[in-house]
């Protein structure tokens, strides 16, 4: 089991000359799939952004009919989420395995709420018959195909990222299990940190999806 | 480590206000009529607020060159697809989109 343990965690593998090279080697790992992430959401950030292009009135009423005062909480649910998880990476760095499952659990309720206030809204799309398909309905718009673009997007970018968060959720499970079971020490914390490289990329793509989908042109809708 | 920096709590905490207070703002003049800027306003602040997550949370001020190559490089590929795809979309009138 010591051996195992050994062996699991704070072994400096061959091809690495040091432990810092080996970290940052996963530091930069992580960055990279952050950035093909980085392109697979940027391609649907440009299809919304041509299509607002294309149809601004029908976009900025049916951003209009978003709630934004729940896209503003569920933004400030995701930032306070992040603060606890560099809270949990920093008590990670100095080894305090408590105050570690302390800020991952917070992060992990915070994440469940941001999950539980998306599927309350998708819900009310559902109600007020703004899911794309034939029951579709926007009040206020001359044609209803541009409007249901927009909620086509709109569910899409939405859900993808609820999808991330349903990973991360997963993620920060395991994290507190491994650090339960004390995996992590000052010297070898490189999983709690990538975890949280995650965490934070999930938090970027919803600092822009809250004004591109609810903010933008509200003024005209 | 002792490469390894350990940023303050006050640090974190700062930045996490600020974010806070960004969101307000941002949710706030939306409800302002700035014409063509409320895009602007709005993209202004969320590219801030992508900066304090990303050099604070992230760690990316403390990261090595590397790395920062590697993000700033990403984030040139990500403006070459939007800017270049734009300047199609935009010039071209391609657009026999119905209902237009």
């Amino acid at each position: 089991m010591a051996s195992d343990a050994h062996g699991e965690t704070l072994a400096l593998r061959e091809q690495f000359d040091s432990e810092e090279q080996q970290k940052d080697a996963s530091t930069l790992g992580m960055w990279i799939f952050l950035i093909t992430e980085i392109m697979f959401f940027g391609g649907m950030f440009l299809a919304y952004s041509v299509y607002r292009n294309f149809y601004p009135h029908v976009f900025a009423v049916a951003s209009s009919s978003m709630n934004a005062i729940i896209g503003a909480t569920n933004t400030g649910v995701l930032l306070c989420s992040s603060f606890t998880m560099v809270m949990a990476v920093r008590a990670a760095q100095l080894g305090q395995r408590k105050i570690i499952i302390l800020f991952l659990v917070l992060t992990l309720i915070l994440g469940i709420a941001f999950l539980g206030l998306k599927a309350y809204e998708w819900n009310v799309k559902f109600e007020e018959h703004h899911v794309p398909g034939p029951a579709f309905h926007l009040d206020g718009v001359d044609t209803q195909g541009p409007a249901q673009i927009f909620f086509s997007m709109y569910f899409a970018m939405t859900g993808l990222h609820a999808l991330h968060m349903v990973v991360g959720v997963g993620i920060l499970t395991w994290l507190i299990i491994a650090t339960y079971k004390g995996r992590f020490t000052a010297g070898y914390m490189t999983p709690v940190d990538i975890a949280g490289l995650y965490w934070h990329f999930v938090d970027i793509i919803w600092i822009f999806l809250f004004p591109l989908l609810y903010l933008i042109d509200r003024h005209l809708g | 480590m002792a490469t390894e920096r350990v940023d303050s709590v006050k640090t974190y905490a700062a930045v996490w206000i600020v974010l806070l207070i960004l969101t307000a703002l941002t949710t706030a003049v939306a409800y302002v009529d700035l014409g063509a800027f409320s895009v602007v306003a709005a993209l202004v602040i969320a590219v801030v607020k992508m900066l304090l997550v990303a050099l604070f949370f992230m760690h990316l001020r403390h990261s090595t060159h590397l790395t920062r190559l590697v993000v700033t490089g990403g984030l040139v590929w990500l403006m070459i697809l939007l800017l270049l795809s734009f300047a199609d979309f935009m010039t071209r009138g391609w657009v026999g989109v119905p209902g237009r």
